[in-house]
């Protein structure tokens, strides 16, 4: 089972908008992927369709060979798919360690009768998640801020709050959307240290960056999109050299920052 | 010992409570104790419409209207008789498994109706199913709109309750008989089980209390909060956020049935005003008062303000302060009284729409 995601002709449009175009691609056990294009090219939608919060118009997702689309987010995520957002989405009122904690929603099991009655069984579950939690805090270098309120943290650290918590869910792959934007150049280079360790912790990992220095370093293997469409797709060394990239991408770098 | 630590805000109300009681009957003043009562009933909604709004962040308009369902649904089988029916095969059945009960009406008259316990599980059920059945679709609606869904289901149930004859119309239903709980202990107005009913309705409040803390710090509970928060990221985290909505919900939903049963069989009546809409907003309001995701607050002020409505203190203007409270809650103080802190009012005031974003803590 080397092959950890496959898009098969994935469409999806927005009413007449195209925003994902006959895009087929996979992404084998263990790698980094990245994809890559200037902005709108409908990275984000192509993330939305396979973490199950979109619905393909057309076309099928594979995960661990199981076709995955019209499933819901929670069903997807049950299965061992993770995710950040680019635009992050903690949550807030709870703290940086309470929004870890819910990672491990999916990998535990304590229901509403078992909370309700406060039931011995369930102490020792909500121990598990406490530690495993911290763990991951530390992980990302962030323990000290378990107890604040998540959404109260840096930029930065709001980041590493969200990868903690995506790492929490123990998944398989785990989709990265933009996770250095707005950072400056160590806290990047600090994020490419973590993907490459997230990696070694074999988990495959599927990543949209517009930083290319960081892509570059990184990925495995890079998918380009432009206007919904996939116009490349190979090893850094030849996508950097390719054309057609660096004339509709790569050329206009400084206009994507932020 | 973390998971008692919640349970310490749970001795102080248990303690408060006798305090009150013993102070009344020191005082001489036993007569605050029915609106005590009545009163921890009310409050049985506002904890569950807590849950629900204050935890899983979805708003309903309609919770009179469950209340209503617990209470009517008891009031009208514990009071409707059914001796001219006892050939019916059903009816013949219900008696024979003891669901049904004989007894003398005011006149002398014998009655045949259904026993308080049936009717009670009867109403609940009933409310959970059309909870059930009704937040499915409704609870994938988002702000205004399921206010506006949950406020129709609210006015529905008020104009069924006052369109049908089985449920008295306008008069309501009257002579409901008192509840037998177990052994001696009964839910009923009567003036010699005043202290008795008084604690039936704390001790029922106060079970109910320790179960949603239980719960709002369980896994379920930071679910519920995680769905607050940010739904798509509880959704991507792998919580079946529509599940969640729809359980809490139905709890609620149950909550209000079971204090609508309890209430009726208290008063020993239940009129169509319990299910008019002015009680869901009260509950909101009350619920809002509190702070939302706050049990205690709501506790606090609830009980206050439910006394004092019920003393009868704001008069015919009664809604209409509920309603200003909703306002002023909505526009000072979002995060419920027990939260403003002096400064952060008077900056609220002079810089209007600036937020301070560590409010969010208090
Ligand atoms: N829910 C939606 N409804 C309608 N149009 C949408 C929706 N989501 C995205 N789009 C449109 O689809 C196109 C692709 O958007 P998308 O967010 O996927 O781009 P992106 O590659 O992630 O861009 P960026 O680099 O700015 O994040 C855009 O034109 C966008 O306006
Ligand atoms: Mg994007």
């Amino acid at each position: 089972m080397n092959r950890m995601l496959e898009l098969h002709n994935v469409h999806k449009y927005f009413g007449g908008l195209h925003a994902v175009n006959d895009v087929s691609f996979t992404v084998s056990r263990g790698a980094i992927k990245a994809v890559i294009g200037p902005n709108g090219a409908g990275k984000t939608t192509l993330f939305n369709l396979i973490a199950g919060v979109l619905e393909p118009t057309a076309g099928t997702i594979l995960f661990k060979e199981q076709p995955i689309q019209g499933w819901k987010p929670h069903q997807v995520a049950a299965l061992g798919m993770s995710r950040t957002f680019q635009n992050i989405k903690l949550f807030h009122g709870m703290t940086a360690l309470e929004n870890v904690m819910l990672g491990r929603h999916v990998r535990s099991r304590a229901g509403f009768l078992a909370g309700m009655l406060n039931l011995p069984g369930t102490w020792r579950e909500e121990r598990a998640i406490r530690s495993r939690a911290l763990e991951l805090l530390e992980l990302m270098e962030i323990g000290e801020f378990a107890d604040v309120e998540a959404t109260s943290l840096s930029f930065g650290q709001q980041r590493a709050v969200e990868m903690a918590r995506a790492l929490a869910t123990d998944p398989e792959i785990l989709l990265l959307d933009e996770p250095a934007a707005g950072l400056n150049i160590y806290e990047t280079a600090e994020v490419a240290r973590l993907i490459s360790r997230i990696r070694d912790m074999g988990i495959t990992v599927l990543l949209v960056e517009h930083d290319m220095s960081l892509v570059m370093e990184i990925s495995d293997e890079i998918v380009v999109l432009c206007f919904g469409e996939k116009i490349a797709e190979d090893v850094p060394e030849t996508i950097q050299r390719d054309p057609e990239v660096i004339k509709i991408y790569l050329g206009e770098d400084e206009e994507v920052s932020g | 010992m973390e998971p008692f630590r919640r349970y310490i805000p749970v001795a102080v109300l248990i303690v408060l409570v006798v305090a009150v009681q013993v102070t009344t009957r020191l005082t001489d003043t036993s007569y605050y104790l029915t609106q005590l009562t009545m009163t921890a009933y009310y409050y049985l909604v506002v904890i569950g419409l807590c849950a629900l709004m204050g935890y899983a962040g979805q708003i309903s308009l309609g919770h009179a209207g469950f209340f209503a369902i617990g209470g009517y649904i008891s009031a009208g089988l514990t009071t409707h008789n059914l001796i001219g029916l006892q050939d019916n095969a059903l009816v013949a059945l219900l008696h024979k498994f003891s669901l049904l009960v004989e007894r003398q009406d005011l006149y002398g008259d014998t009655l045949l109706t259904v026993q308080p316990w049936a009717a009670c599980i009867a109403a609940v059920l009933l409310a959970v199913l059309i909870a059930f059945i009704l937040g499915g679709p409704i609870l994938r609606l988002k702000g205004h709109y399921l206010a506006m869904a949950t406020l129709g289901f609210g006015i529905i149930i008020a104009q069924i309750v006052l369109a049908t004859q089985y449920f008295g119309e306008a008069d309501g239903l009257s002579e409901v008989p008192p509840f037998r709980l177990f052994g001696p202990i009964e839910v009923s107005g009567s003036f010699g089980s005043r202290v008795q009913n008084y604690y039936i309705a704390w001790g029922l409040l106060t079970v109910g209390v320790v179960l949603l803390l239980n719960l709002i710090n369980s896994r379920v509970g930071r679910a519920l909060r995680s769905i607050h928060g940010s739904e798509e990221a509880a959704n991507a985290m792998g919580v079946n956020t529509a599940r969640y909505k729809l359980y809490t919900f139905v709890l609620s939903a149950a909550f209000a049935a079971l204090a609508g049963v309890f209430l009726t069989h208290y008063n020993g009546s239940i009129g169509p005003s319990e299910a008019g809409v002015m009680k869901s907003v009260r509950y909101v309001a009350l619920v809002a008062v509190g702070g939302m995701a706050n049990l205690w607050g709501a506790l606090i002020m609830g009980t206050i303000l439910n006394f004092l409505s019920l003393r009868g203190v704001f008069g015919s203007y009664d809604d209409a302060v509920f309603g200003l409270i909703l306002i002023v809650i909505m526009l000072f103080a979002p995060n419920g009284i027990l939260s403003i802190k002096v400064r952060g009012l008077l900056a609220r005031l002079s810089s209007k729409g600036e937020q301070n974003p560590g409010e969010q803590n208090a």
